[in-house]
């Protein structure tokens, strides 16, 4: 038995014994449970122009404007070799590469669903749902709610306006707030207090209370985290400062995120290593190497998924964007991972490879590959990951 | 006249005595309104007061009571009231709420009409020289849907804000959702409000199968789940799954994965004219067996018309009548009766609905056909219908938003419905926003997590410090993020008669505080008494 189990069965025991609730308090949470964010770039980002097939000719001959150069070493917007097949866009060259060197990135390419209906909200609701590719018997749970529900000791929270679907359903309550500005509340204490007030001895008295408090408490906490963390770090706009935010949370408070990014639906000029995309990608990449900043030593106890509804067709359209495609590739990063690898099944890319000579094929579910994933990380047994995800093979890609 | 008035009048001065303590803004016109309102009705009626049952029982046959309804509710009683209720088809909008309706292009352009301007805008993008024309014919596409989308939203929320039919429109909005369709799914938002006004709003109060066989016909539902995909040959099972999963049985009632493919069979052919030559719909062309109503169309040639077996009976494949034979095998079905009822109870009366109402509502479903005026009659008088565990039913967010309109506007116009779109997208329910068919749900634990709560009680803030565009012509909007802009006066009769006197002692503790009328609007709005329909 390792640790990791060890401190699980210790939790189950010490909740199955009402007589030792304050270890009970205490192992409701082990110290060293790993942390999970889920970060969804909604709108379908083109991941041919993040992990470059630069090993493919076809690849060049299908983006006559938008491919990334081959790897060369005199051009600096060409793109950084990973290894004979795979390269990463150079705009990510300073937030994301240093994480492969250290091998603590690995990339899941021809990924996703078995949603083709390529629809944005059908297949993001799919994913959200995490239900059996047969049909649904539930609309009303998403994966990380049953996730949580099986998790009882990792505190989740959602850094979104409201709930998504991931975390609907869960039959507790699950925090939402969003931190793409420091959260203000339209309340100062004093209304505050008062507001609770009206609710004590009802059925809404707890939500109630933790909905007002949590803005002032996290915009407090984060005041605190600017103070200690003002000297040289330099203000990065975007989605640094609010993956800042959100490390802070993860470090103290919670156990399970999600965040979504949107802005990916590039039909249009979505550009190489400039434009539209790459600013996306290097806002995402710089985002992410905050998140590992602010964490610090507990960047080892994170595990961060980055996916999306679909990837984009493999062919640039003739507006100089891509249209809605099919398989994506999936992100995996932390300070344990183990990365440095394009990870899952495979298949060269060439025309005959794709999917209706339009887009990647799935070869890996995301349901298996993250099923997978959990396993590892918080020892989930089968039938557990069964509730998560109904139906799935955990497919064990040894990614922690 | 003189001599009734002034007792009335004394009585007036000694409600307003009453409770002088608390910081309260006056408001000597709405005294004066209360004071006609009290002279224009007989004296006994308006003397009765409302108690607890009686609110009770009118937040549930209304979104929120206003003083039109509780003059109706004093003059009536609450016998007279629900038969009126039933019984009065009265769909009308106070003229402004009407006018401001009647310029909406969804409302203003038939269907393909809409379709047609939106393939044009659609055809200027793939037709547009250059990325910058491209993008210019992408960015009009996108104003012109969420212009669309708006409009489609705002017309089902005045008409429940504005409608006096109050449980109609309660019940229209409850078949919107039971029968809930996505507007952002391809086409579906050019033929939403084709949705509200034709299809459901005709049928909400009559016959359950008549209901069901006019959402089949929808050019929206048969969008939205499909089945215009769904042809000889090649079959799409989505809708008739739901159908029957979603919209009259309910899930695992003994019906079979093959009463569903059967069921897609049958509805084979169910779909939306296609326009140009290739199109079933040239006039002139029209094949024997073909049925059309509007933009639906039965087409015989894509109809499989081999014998089916479903629910245990045989079909015989004769086209058209298929169609209305499996509807009404269905909807005759008990589970059918049952399941509805339910919702229906957990819709108007708590999340967890008495399973004697249940059953009687049920029963007299099954008595009547469906008839949805009759189950509502049993439901509404049942004493059972206000028998929900203390604090009561917690509205979710359009409940909510609709009735703080009801409450704060009392009647009053609008000019601006975007506010309203807005707040329901915030609170997390967008009206024809659900994009799973099985509609928003109904009861109180999915509403009223922390993060939702924090989100009503801003939304409350912004209603009630009138910090909003409600008064703003959406057209002409300024820059100003908040123009104009003063806290509605809510301390009025209306708030002494059905509110006040059943505040917890906590609510008026808290409004004793408030320090300014925003913030006493904004407690107001968000107390339990204003949040739960109680029981």
């Amino acid at each position: 038995m390792d640790r990791r189990q060890f401190l699980l069965a210790a939790a189950s025991a010490a909740a199955a014994l009402p007589a030792l609730s304050f270890s009970g308090k205490l192992f409701a949470m082990p110290v060293n449970a790993p942390r999970f964010l889920l970060v969804f770039l909604r709108g379908g980002y083109d991941c041919n122009n993040l992990l470059v097939p630069h090993g493919s000719d076809f690849y060049y001959e299908s983006r006559p404007t938008l491919a990334i150069a081959r790897p060369d070493p005199s051009n600096l917007d060409s793109a950084m070799p990973l290894d004979a097949q795979w390269g990463l866009n150079p705009v990510v060259r300073d937030s994301l590469y240093p994480f492969w060197q250290r091998k603590q990135l690995a990339f899941v390419p021809f990924a996703g669903t078995s949603d083709l209906s390529r629809s944005h909200f059908e297949t993001q609701d799919h994913i959200e749902s995490g239900q059996s590719d047969e049909h649904r018997s539930n609309y009303r749970t998403g994966f990380l709610a049953r996730l949580s529900g099986s998790l009882p000791g990792l505190p989740p929270i959602s850094v979104t306006k409201s709930l998504p679907m991931s975390f609907q359903g869960a039959g507790r309550d699950i925090p939402n707030i969003s931190l793409t500005r420091d959260p203000k509340s339209r309340f100062d204490a004093r209304q505050s207090a008062i507001l609770s007030s009206m609710y004590q001895g009802l059925p809404l008295a707890k939500a109630t209370a933790d909905g007002l408090a949590l803005p002032a408490s996290i915009s407090a906490d984060l005041r605190d985290k600017m103070l200690h963390a003002s000297r040289g770090a330099q203000s990065a706009g975007g989605f640094a400062s609010e993956t800042r935010r959100i490390a802070r949370l993860m470090r103290d408070r919670y156990r399970l995120g999600f965040v979504d990014v949107g802005g990916w639906d590039t039909h249009v000029n979505q550009g190489s290593t400039k434009g539209g995309l790459a600013n996306n990608l290097r806002s995402l990449g710089e985002g992410l190497a905050a998140y590992d900043d602010a964490l610090g030593d507990q960047w080892n106890n994170t595990v961060v998924v980055v996916l999306s509804e679909f990837g984009r067709t493999f062919r640039e359209n003739g507006d100089k964007g891509t249209d809605h495609g099919h398989g994506t590739v999936h992100w995996v990063l932390g300070g344990k991972v183990n990365g440095g690898r394009i990870a899952g099944e495979q298949v060269a890319v060439k025309q005959t490879s794709l999917l209706q000579d339009r887009d990647y094929p799935v070869l890996n579910n995301y349901r298996d590959t993250l099923g997978g994933l959990y396993k590892r990380m918080w020892s989930l047994p089968d039938s557990k990951l069964q509730e998560v995800f109904p139906g799935a093979e955990a497919k064990d890609l040894q990614l922690v | 006249m003189m001599a009734r008035v002034r007792p009335l009048l004394s009585r007036f001065k000694a409600l307003l005595m009453h409770g002088t303590a608390s910081l309260r803004p006056t408001a000597p016109w709405s005294c004066l309104a209360w004071l006609l309102l009290m002279v224009a009705l007989p004296a006994t009626a308006a003397e009765r007061p409302l108690n607890k049952d009686d609110m009770a029982w009118l937040q549930r046959a209304t979104f929120g009571v206003d003083s039109a309804t509780v003059a109706s509710y004093r003059q009536l009683g609450r016998v007279g009231y629900l038969n009126q209720q039933l019984a009065v088809r009265d769909d009308h909008l106070p003229a402004p709420i009407q006018a401001l309706i009647d310029g909406y292009d969804v409302i203003r352009t038939p269907p393909l009409e809409l379709l047609a301007t939106y393939r044009e805008k659609r055809k200027q993008i793939g037709q547009s020289p250059g990325n910058t024309a491209s993008v210019a014919a992408r960015k009009e596409l996108g104003a012109f849907r969420r212009k669309l989308y708006t409009q489609d939203a705002s017309v089902p929320l005045l008409h429940a804000i504005y409608g006096s039919d109050q449980l109609k429109e309660q019940v229209v909005w409850f078949w919107l959702n039971h029968f809930s369709i996505y507007a952002r799914k391809g086409g579906v938002r050019l033929v939403t409000v084709d949705y509200v006004e034709h299809t459901i709003r005709p049928h909400a109060m009559g016959k359950f199968s008549e209901l069901v066989l006019a959402s089949l016909q929808s050019p929206a539902m048969l969008q939205y789940l499909d089945n215009a995909k769904n042809v000889k040959g090649k079959t799409n099972e989505n809708y008739a799954r739901e159908l029957m999963e979603l919209h009259t049985l309910g899930v695992d009632q003994g019906y079979t994965q093959q009463d569903v493919q059967q069921l897609a069979l049958i509805l084979t052919g169910v779909g939306i004219i296609r326009q140009g030559p290739k199109g079933a719909g040239r006039r002139g062309h029209q094949p024997e067996g073909m049925v059309r109503h509007g933009v639906f169309v039965f087409n015989p040639r894509l109809h499989d018309f081999s014998y089916k077996q479903f629910l245990g009976h045989i079909i015989k494949g004769s086209g058209y009548a298929e169609i209305e034979q499996a509807v009404d095998l269905i909807t005759r079905q008990p589970a059918c009766a049952q399941f509805v009822s339910k919702q229906l109870a957990q819709y108007f009366v708590a999340d967890k609905p008495p399973q004697a109402l249940v059953t009687a509502m049920a029963r007299t479903f099954l008595r009547t056909d469906g008839d949805i005026t009759a189950v509502l009659r049993t439901m509404f008088e049942s004493p059972l219908v206000i028998q929900d565990k203390p604090p009561g039913k917690f509205k979710d967010p359009a409940q909510f938003v609709i009735s703080s309109m009801r409450f704060v506007q009392d009647g009053k116009p609008i000019a601006n419905a975007q506010p309203l779109v807005k707040w329901l997208n915030d609170l997390g329910q967008p009206v024809f926003g659900r994009i799973t068919p099985d509609g928003w749900p109904l009861d109180a634990a999915s509403w009223s997590g922390s993060g939702q709560m924090t989100k009503r009680f801003d939304v409350a803030g912004e209603i009630g410090s009138g910090r909003n565009r409600l008064f703003v012509d959406p057209d002409v909007a300024g820059k100003s993020r908040f123009p104009g802009g003063a806290a509605p006066d809510l301390d009025t009769p209306l708030y002494r008669t059905t509110l006040e006197p059943f505040l917890s002692a906590s609510t008026r503790s808290a409004l004793e505080k408030a320090r300014s009328r925003s913030e006493w609007n904004t407690f107001l709005l968000s107390s339990p008494e204003f949040n739960y329909r109680w029981r």
